[in-house]
């Protein structure tokens, strides 16, 4: 998809200003944080599972490019076939090519970020195609012409009042007098109308939670169930899948399951964890007769080798952006591109380049809870300070901005003139704040002011009342 | 795309560091694959078989599967006459072929249509035969192969799976090695299935609702047949 991460700033004037898209967000708070919470809870083996995962994916990571030799043998000689892609520009130029070859009209899509990634449905579109999504949030933004918003809920920044109306607006053929107020009936109504595509089908895309190297597998974990229609009723299914998907055993793959719902829905497992290996084989009733897996790099190899490694441990359950106090603010399509959240920050600049998403970095707090919550206990707000360290070595971002940090590394260089003029700046703003103790403006200051004030320095600084302390203390 | 395999391994392995044949590296994925190592097994799995059959009931039903329990598989085909009568779904199934399920006694329904085969578009109702149960999650495991076509676990409104206590292991991993035991080393059926519970979505203001896109209603038939199998 076309990227609008440079207008970060403007996306999320705007989004922090739309009443429609906070009522939806509010969601996001009340429903994700709480489930997972009690989830982790419930399973006392929970935080050492996911020290294990992790553990498993450093070890898959460390040995990456063997996981996924075997992985392609064992994926062959099951008879499926593997394409490797360097380029999103390969991943749809074989996508096409399997889909031309089975003289496909119609192609059913399960959830896959990698589609997002490398914006298939476009292409297909392009080439006379029709790709119909059929997860539901999936299946509605593709009704709105928008990207989703979250990696696992991609329309969580909808109400059911735009749905009802969408729908409505979509299928027409159904009665207009029909009752569409409930989520039931919305739900109902994408079951009936998706029926008709899911049978008609030439090919199916879906993503990959997993590859296995033991078995040379994919795996998908659902709850709906459309991306197990999406890949057993079309002649041909195709995975979707990034390099870092890999694993190594079905062992590994139990304890990743583990943390992996629990941590994204809060669920003690996902409905359907399906896992599928190679074409329908003699004698069976259903089942493809062709089994492609798209393996795309994109950018990934050179990633493993630099500090932004840690990232390729991530298995997109989505709770860093659950849990992000900016995502709750502004939604995912801020962001501007296919990764929301802290995630997005720390993923969409290593894919598209810092020069494009610079701003997303820069979108945190560093609350840390992101970090706090993942599972694969990737460490976000660090790597989200390499990629502002990055940003100001490479002189990008805001002029404003690198002025004040160059004024204040000129100071920090020099503590003796620092600690004289913070104590001189404090003893002035002291006095100027009076007796209400805050500003409700300061110069050089809007940005902060405009909101909430700003409280008013009181007695000494830091540095001052330490030195004393220590004084006192020898 | 052609080069595109040997460009991606060589990325990797220039940020792997690795120069030429890695002895130590490759040794380390064979045995990693050869004996794959268990990770902590949940506390709530390690439990007798008893137990686990419990466990796995009670797991099932929270997430909205309906479970009802028959001391013999003759009992099965009134089981599900029952069944289908309660909630008012059509008696006609669409049955895996599998031979112990067309080995029950059918003719005892009269009333009951049953076909075999994969399912079709307007399958009301199927029943499959489970390959095994885990008690973790309360989870059906499922192989696909001519006794078990896939689309019968998705397409039909209404899922009916037997199931045998003495399939009911406690962990994943348990359900694994009997798979391995049944299916041998490295190689899978096309396709495995793990089906907790009926399909849901909760993409409408993070409120569930059943019946997504797969079966509505989930309905375990679980045959009181005694010990855990090879115990």
């Amino acid at each position: 998809m076309e990227s609008t991460a440079h207008a970060f700033e403007d996306n999320a004037r705007k989004a922090v200003a739309d009443p429609q898209l906070k009522r939806a967000l509010s969601h996001v708070k009340t429903g994700f944080i709480g489930k997972r919470a009690k989830a982790a809870a419930r399973l006392p083996e929970f935080e050492a599972l996911c020290d294990e995962a992790r553990a498993i994916k450093e070890h898959t990571l460390d040995h990456l490019d063997l996981y996924l030799e075997r992985f392609e043998e064992r994926a062959k000689a099951q008879g499926g076939q593997v394409h490797w892609c360097a380029r999103p520009e390969d991943a749809v130029a074989t996508v096409l090519d399997i889909c031309r070859r089975a003289g496909a009209k119609t192609v059913t899509k399960g959830k896959t970020m990698i589609g997002e990634e490398i914006a298939i449905n476009e292409h297909l579109e392009a080439a006379g195609i029709t790709p119909v999504e059929t997860d539901l949030g999936e299946y509605i933004i593709q009704l709105r012409h928008e990207p989703p918003s979250h990696i696992i809920a991609p329309a969580v920044h909808l109400t059911k009042d735009l749905v009802e109306a969408d729908f409505r607006a979509a299928h027409t053929d159904l009665p207009p007098e029909r009752s569409l107020s409930e989520p039931h009936e919305l739900v109902d109504e994408a079951r009936q109308v998706l029926r008709g595509p899911y049978l008609a089908a030439d090919v199916g895309i879906t993503g990959a939670n997993f590859l296995v190297a033991e078995t040379g597998s994919s795996i998908i974990v659902t709850n709906e169930g459309n991306g197990d229609l999406t890949q057993c009723l079309p002649k041909v299914h195709i995975v979707l899948a990034s390099l870092e998907k890999a694993v190594p055993t079905l062992e590994d793959v139990s304890v990743i399951l583990r943390v992996l719902a629990r941590s994204a829905t809060g669920q003690e497992c996902s409905t359907y964890t399906t896992v599928s290996t190679g074409p329908k084989r003699p004698g069976d009733l259903d089942g493809p007769d062709e089994y492609h897996v798209v393996l795309l790099d994109n950018e990934r190899s050179g990633l493993l080798g630099g500090e932004f490694r840690e990232v390729l441990r991530c298995i997109r359950c989505g709770a860093c952006m659950n849990h992000c106090p900016v995502y709750h603010a502004i939604g995912g399509h801020a962001y501007g591109w296919v990764y929301g959240g802290p995630i997005g920050a720390v993923l969409t600049p290593a894919l598209i380049g810092i020069e494009e998403a610079g701003h997303l970095p820069n979108a945190s707090t560093f609350c840390g809870r992101c970090e706090e919550v993942c599972p694969m206990r990737i460490p976000l707000p660090k790597m989200m300070r390499h990629w502002r360290e990055k940003e100001f070595e490479r002189g990008l971002g805001n002029r404003g901005v690198r002025l004040w940090l160059k004024c204040w590394a000129f100071l920090a260089r020099r503590p003796a003139l620092y600690h004289f003029i913070t104590a001189w700046k404090i003893r002035f703003m002291s006095a100027l704040g009076g007796r209400k103790g805050r500003f409700s403006s300061l110069p050089l200051a809007g940005g902060w002011t405009a909101h909430r004030d700003f409280p008013a320095p009181q007695g000494r600084t830091f540095q001052a009342l330490w030195a004393e302390r220590r004084r006192q203390g020898s | 795309m052609s080069g595109g395999r040997e460009q991606i391994l060589g990325n990797l392995r220039r940020s792997l560091g690795r120069t030429g044949e890695d002895e130590e590296a490759r040794a380390a994925v064979a045995a990693r694959l050869d004996s794959p190592a268990r990770g902590t097994i949940p506390a709530r799995a390690r439990i007798s078989h008893v137990e686990q059959v419990d466990l796995f009931d009670s797991m099932a039903r929270e997430q909205a599967a309906t479970v009802v329990h028959v001391a013999s598989a003759a009992e099965i085909p009134a089981a599900i006459t029952e069944y289908l009568k309660a909630g008012n779904l059509p008696p006609k199934l669409r049955m895996a072929p599998h031979p112990e399920l067309e080995a029950l006694p059918w003719d005892s329904q009269p009333l009951i249509e049953v076909e075999t085969g994969a399912a079709r578009g307007d399958d009301q109702v199927s029943v499959t035969a489970a390959f095994a149960g885990i008690a973790e999650t309360g989870t059906l495991l499922l192989t696909s192969g001519p006794q078990g076509p896939t689309t019968l676990n998705f397409l039909p409104e209404t899922h009916i799976v037997v199931l045998k206590a003495s399939q009911v292991v406690g962990a994943y991993e348990d359900a694994w090695d009997r798979v391995r035991a049944a299916y041998g080393r490295d190689v899978l059926p096309r396709t495995v299935n793990f089906i907790t519970g009926p399909s849901r979505t909760a993409d409408i203001e993070q409120t569930i609702q059943l019946g997504a896109h797969g079966p509505r209603r989930l309905h375990i038939v679980l045959i009181e047949d005694g010990g855990a199998d090879g115990s």
